[in-house]
C-alpha cells in the first residue's frame, strides 16, 4: 500500500469506488500509481494553490450574501467506461420519460385516463402551473437542460435520488473542475484518457437555437439570471460568457404588443430564446408572484403566443416533484415500453395511509424529504434527529402527509477525499446533465460529483458546507481490462460484462491527450522565419566602456559622451 | 450591447482610475506633509479631505492617519482607494461574461487584497505604489485583451472623464498647500511626468509652466485637455453617424465646450483663481455623466412594477 493512502478505511457499509476493503478497485488503478511518487507538503502546496486560483478567478458560490470559493477536492473520482455507459443510457430514459410526462399533463392528460399516476398526484403538486397548459413549445422540447440525481448504493448499482427538471444548476463546476485539477495534476490526467466537458456550452447553444419559435432562422439567445446576489451568479456569467449571448436582468428586458425585447444602448433589440435561471414564481408578475422584481412583465405571455421561447419550459417542477418520482418506474414504462435501466430508491408515499403508518412508526430510521425541496432544504434524518424534531415531524406530516416522501437511510458511497491534511472516507453524490436538442438527448460525461466533507454526513448540498470532485468518466477500458492482473477481482466491477464495448457513443470530441512527440516533429518541420531583433548593442557597449576607462585614466577630464 | 453593461463598463474604468488617481495625490501630499517644515499637518489634510469631496469634515483634530483612513484605508468611506477599488470590482461582476478573463481576474485579485487583508498590510508609500501598479496592470491587460467595440469606448469614456475631474483636484491640492515651487514638482512627479515637463520647459520650473502642463498639454495623458479630447472622441465613436452641423449629444457638447473653454482662454486668467476653476472642471464631469446615464443607460433603470395585490 502506498503512503498516501495508506492508513484509508471505508466508513461502515457504504461502498467505497476507491477501495474494497484493502483491495483496490481497478478504475483506480492509474490514479494510485501516478500519485504513489508524491509526498504530503507536495501534495499541500498543489491543495493551496488550487484553492488561491479558485478565489483569484471567483469561481465562487454565495451563502447569505458572504461569497466563498467552491471547495474542490484534489483527488478526482473515477467512474469506467462501461458503468457510465449504463449512466448514460439510463439518464436518457429519464428525460425522454419526462419530456413525455410534461407533453401529457399539460394536454390531452392520457396519463391519468390511463390509470398511471392519479390526476391529483399532478394537480395538487405546487409546481404545477395552469399557465403552462395547451403551450406547445416549438421543437416540442420542455426539458432542455436537466439534472438527474444519482447515488451509488451500498451494492455500488447506481439509482436515482432525484429528477431536477426545472433549472438544475452546477454544470459550471463540472468545467472549472476540470481545468483546476488538469492544472493540480497534469502528471496524473496525462496517464488517463479522460472524456471531455468543455463542449458543454456549445451543446447548449446548439440545443437553445433549435428551440427557437417558427420562422426565426437567426434567433438572439439570452440568460436571463436574478442577477449578482444570487448563489449561482458565477455559473450564469460562464454560461452566457463561453456561449457568446447576453447575460440579462430582468429589467433589462421588456415586452411589447407580445413580443419580448431586451434594452441597449440602440435602443430596443428581440429576444427569441430566453434560458431562464430564474424560478417560475419570479419569472413574470403578472401570472405568478406580483411582488417579483426579477422578471418581467408580459414574459409568460409572449411565450403563449409563440413569439419567445422559455427554457426549461413554465410548469416543469411537476417532474421535480417527488411524489412523482415514485410514479417514474411506472412512466418509464408506460410511455417507452421500456424497463427503468437506473432504478429509484425505495420511497414510501407518505400521503397513502398505510404507508404512512408505517412510516410514523419508524420515524427515527428513515429520511423523511418535503416533495417539493431541493437544496437539502427540510430533509429530516431520522436516526440523527433529537425526539422533539421527530415531534415536530411528526406533526407537520399528519398536518399535510401529500407533502412528504419517506426513504431509507441509503449509505452514499465513499470516495478518498482531502480534509484537513489527512485522506479520509467521505460520502458523494453524482449530477449527470442531460441536454435535449430536440433530435436526441446529450448526456454531459462527467456531471458534479458532489462530496460531503465532514465526516459521517449524508447531506452533500453545497449550502449546507458540501464540496465538489472532478469526475473522470474514462473514454477506453479500464487497466484490468487489457493486462489480465491476477490481483485484479471480477467481483469488484460493478457492471460484470467481459466483453469490452468498443464505443459506446460516438463522441466528436477528442480526448486530450498530450503528443509531445508530434508536437515537436511540428515545429521542426515549419521553422518559421527568424525573430527580427533591434540594433545590436555590444560595439556600442565596448566603445562607452572605453570612454569611462579613459575618462578615469586621463584624471578629471570629461569623458567625451557615445 | 445591454445598456446596463455599458453603464458597468464606464464605471469601471472611473473607479479604476480613480483608485489610481487618489493614490497619487496621497503620495505627493503625505511626502509633502513629512518633508516640508512649513506645512502644517492639520489644515493641509482638512484642505486635502474638501478636496477630494468630503462633505462634512470631521470634529476632532485631523491628523495624517485618520486623513489616510478616509481616503485610502476605509472601505465603508466612500472616497477611498479600496472602496473604489471593491466599486470597480462590483461593477466587473455585473458585466464579468462581457469583460475578458485576464481583465476580470486582475480586477479581481486586486480587489481580493482588501478581504485578505494585504491591502492594510501595506503602509505608504509602498501601498500608492502597489495601487499604481495594479491600476496599470488592470489598465494594461484591457488594452491588451479588449475589442475595440462599444463596451470599450464606454470603459475608456469612463476612465478620461475621471481623469479630467481627478488631475483638475491634483492641480487644485497642489494650489491649496500654499507653499510655491515644492508642491508643483511633487505633484508632477506624482503624476510620473516630472522629466517629461523638464524637457519640455527646457528645465525652467514654475509654477505656471507646471499648470501649464497639467492643464493643457496636448501631448501629455493625464493633462485635462488631453482626457477631455479623449473623452470627447469617444463619444463620437459611440454616436454612429455624426450630423451635419453642431452636436446632438449633450455630453459630448459639455465635454467640447469645456475643452475649448480651457484652450481658449489664456493662462493667466485661469491661474487667477484656480480653485474656484477646478471646482467647475469637477461640475462639468458630472453633468457630462449625468448626460451619458441619460443618452445610453437610462434603460437600466430599476424596474418598479405595481402588481395587483393577491
Amino acid at each position: 500500500m502506498d503512503a498516501m493512502f495508506e492508513g484509508y478505511a471505508s466508513r461502515g457499509d457504504a461502498y467505497d469506488e476507491m477501495f474494497d476493503g484493502s483491495r483496490l478497485r481497478p478504475p483506480y488503478r492509474r490514479l494510485r500509481s501516478s500519485l504513489s511518487e508524491m509526498t504530503t507538503p507536495d501534495l499541500v502546496s498543489r491543495v493551496e494553490a488550487l484553492q488561491a486560483t479558485y478565489l483569484d478567478q471567483g469561481v465562487t458560490f454565495d451563502i447569505g450574501g458572504e461569497e466563498r470559493a467552491f471547495p474542490l477536492d484534489i483527488l478526482p473520482r473515477v467512474i469506467e467506461m462501461d458503468t457510465w455507459a449504463t449512466i448514460d443510457k439510463g439518464v436518457q430514459q429519464r428525460v425522454k420519460t419526462l419530456e413525455k410526462l410534461l407533453a401529457d399533463v399539460y394536454d390531452a392528460g392520457e396519463v391519468f385516463t390511463d390509470g398511471v399516476i392519479p390526476r391529483e398526484v399532478i394537480a395538487t403538486s405546487s409546481h404545477f402551473h395552469r399557465a403552462a397548459a395547451g403551450v406547445r413549445p416549438p421543437n416540442g422540447v420542455r426539458v432542455h437542460v436537466s439534472g438527474i440525481d444519482l447515488i451509488r448504493d451500498n451494492a455500488g448499482e447506481f439509482r436515482v435520488l432525484e429528477d431536477n427538471a426545472r433549472v438544475p444548476s452546477g454544470v459550471s463546476y463540472v468545467m472549472t473542475n476540470r481545468r483546476a485539477i488538469t492544472a493540480a495534476l497534469p502528471e496524473t490526467t496525462a496517464e488517463h484518457r479522460i472524456r471531455p466537458v468543455a463542449s458543454y456550452p456549445q451543446r447548449l447553444l446548439a440545443a437553445l437555437r433549435a428551440a427557437a419559435p417558427g420562422g426565426v432562422t437567426d434567433p438572439t439567445v439570452v440568460v436571463l439570471t436574478p442577477g449578482v446576489y444570487n448563489g449561482a451568479y458565477f455559473e450564469h456569467a460562464l454560461l452566457a460568457r463561453t456561449m457568446g449571448v447576453e447575460l440579462v436582468e430582468g429589467r433589462d428586458l421588456e415586452c411589447r404588443r407580445g413580443r419580448v425585447m431586451m434594452r441597449t444602448t440602440k435602443g430596443l433589440e428581440p429576444v427569441h430564446v430566453i434560458y431562464r435561471r430564474i424560478d417560475d414564481e419570479f419569472l413574470d408578475p403578472v401570472h405568478f408572484r406580483a411582488d417579483s422584481v426579477l422578471g418581467c412583465p408580459g414574459l409568460i405571455d409572449a411565450a403563449r403566443a409563440g413569439n419567445v421561447t422559455l427554457a426549461n419550459a413554465v410548469g416543469n417542477g411537476v417532474a421535480d416533484d417527488k411524489l412523482v418520482y415514485t410514479y417514474m418506474p411506472d412512466l418509464i414504462r408506460y410511455y417507452l415500453d421500456e424497463d427503468p435501466i437506473l432504478a429509484n430508491v425505495d420511497t414510501w408515499r407518505v400521503g397513502e395511509p398505510e404507508a404512512r403508518e408505517e412510516v410514523l412508526e419508524r420515524l427515527d430510521e428513515l429520511v423523511l424529504k418535503p416533495v417539493d425541496g431541493s437544496g437539502g432544504k427540510g430533509i429530516v434524518i431520522g436516526p440523527a434527529a433529537s425526539r422533539a424534531e421527530l415531534e415536530e415531524l411528526r406533526a407537520k406530516i399528519l398536518e399535510d402527509p401529500r407533502a412528504w416522501i419517506a426513504q431509507p437511510v441509503v449509505q452514499l458511497s465513499t470516495v478518498p477525499t482531502y480534509v484537513d491534511g489527512k485522506l479520509g472516507a467521505r460520502h458523494v453524490d453524482l449530477r449527470p446533465f442531460a441536454v435535449n436538442d430536440g433530435e436526441r438527448v446529450w448526456v454531459l460525461p462527467g456531471g458534479l460529483t458532489r462530496v460531503a466533507l465532514a465526516e459521517g454526513e449524508l447531506i452533500v448540498n453545497s449550502s449546507r458546507g458540501g464540496g465538489s470532485k472532478d469526475t473522470w468518466v474514462l473514454a477506453g477500458p479500464t487497466q484490468s481490462d487489457l493486462d489480465a492482473d491476477p490481483e485484479s477481482d471480477p467481483d469488484a466491477d460493478p457492471d460484470p460484462e467481459p466483453e469490452p464495448d468498443p464505443a459506446p457513443e460516438p463522441e466528436p470530441d477528442p480526448a486530450p491527450e498530450p503528443e509531445p512527440q508530434q508536437e515537436r516533429e511540428h515545429r521542426a518541420a515549419h521553422a518559421g522565419p527568424e525573430m527580427p531583433s533591434g540594433p545590436a548593442l555590444g560595439g556600442m557597449q565596448a566603445q562607452a566602456e572605453q570612454q569611462q576607462q579613459g575618462r578615469s585614466a586621463s584624471t578629471g577630464r570629461e569623458g567625451s559622451r557615445c | 450591447m445591454l445598456s446596463r453593461i455599458a453603464e458597468s463598463m464606464f464605471w469601471i474604468g472611473r473607479y479604476v482610475e480613480r483608485a489610481e488617481d487618489t493614490a497619487r495625490i496621497l503620495d505627493v501630499q503625505t511626502q509633502l506633509i513629512l518633508e516640508d517644515p512649513t506645512i502644517d499637518e492639520e489644515p493641509t489634510c482638512r484642505s486635502l479631505l474638501s478636496i477630494m469631496g468630503v462633505e462634512d469634515e470631521p470634529k476632532t483634530r485631523v491628523s495624517t492617519a485618520l486623513m489616510l483612513d478616509m481616503l485610502c484605508y476605509d472601505p465603508t468611506s466612500p472616497v477611498s482607494i479600496a472602496s473604489a477599488l471593491g466599486a470597480a470590482r462590483e461593477s466587473a461582476r455585473r458585466a464579468r461574461e462581457t469583460l475578458s478573463v485576464p481583465m476580470w481576474e486582475a480586477i479581481n485579485t486586486t480587489y481580493r487584497a482588501i478581504p485578505s487583508g494585504h491591502f492594510h498590510a501595506q503602509r505608504p508609500p509602498a501601498i500608492f505604489a502597489w495601487v499604481r501598479e495594479r491600476a496599470a496592470l488592470i489598465n494594461g491587460t484591457a488594452d491588451a485583451t479588449t475589442t475595440r467595440d462599444e463596451g470599450w469606448h464606454f470603459l475608456m469614456l469612463g476612465r478620461c472623464v475621471e481623469r479630467a475631474d481627478m488631475t483638475s483636484r491634483m492641480v487644485a491640492s497642489a494650489a491649496a498647500t500654499g507653499a510655491v515651487g515644492e508642491p508643483w514638482a511633487t505633484t508632477l512627479r506624482a503624476t510620473g511626468a516630472y522629466e517629461a515637463f523638464l524637457r519640455t520647459y527646457r528645465g525652467l520650473e514654475t509654477e505656471r509652466a507646471a499648470a501649464e502642463f497639467l492643464l493643457l498639454d496636448r501631448l501629455f495623458p493625464r493633462s485635462v485637455v488631453f482626457a477631455l479630447s479623449r473623452a470627447e472622441q469617444c463619444v463620437e465613436n459611440l454616436e454612429s453617424a455624426g450630423p451635419r452641423a453642431g452636436f446632438q449629444n449633450e455630453a459630448q457638447r459639455l465635454l467640447g465646450r469645456t475643452r475649448a473653454d480651457l484652450e481658449y482662454r489664456s493662462l493667466s486668467d485661469l491661474m487667477s483663481d484656480l480653485p474656484a476653476e477646478m471646482e467647475r472642471l469637477q461640475r462639468t464631469c458630472a453633468q457630462a455623466t449625468d448626460a451619458v446615464t441619460r443618452r445610453y443607460f437610462a434603460g437600466s433603470e430599476a424596474l418598479v412594477w405595481q402588481g395587483i395585490e393577491g
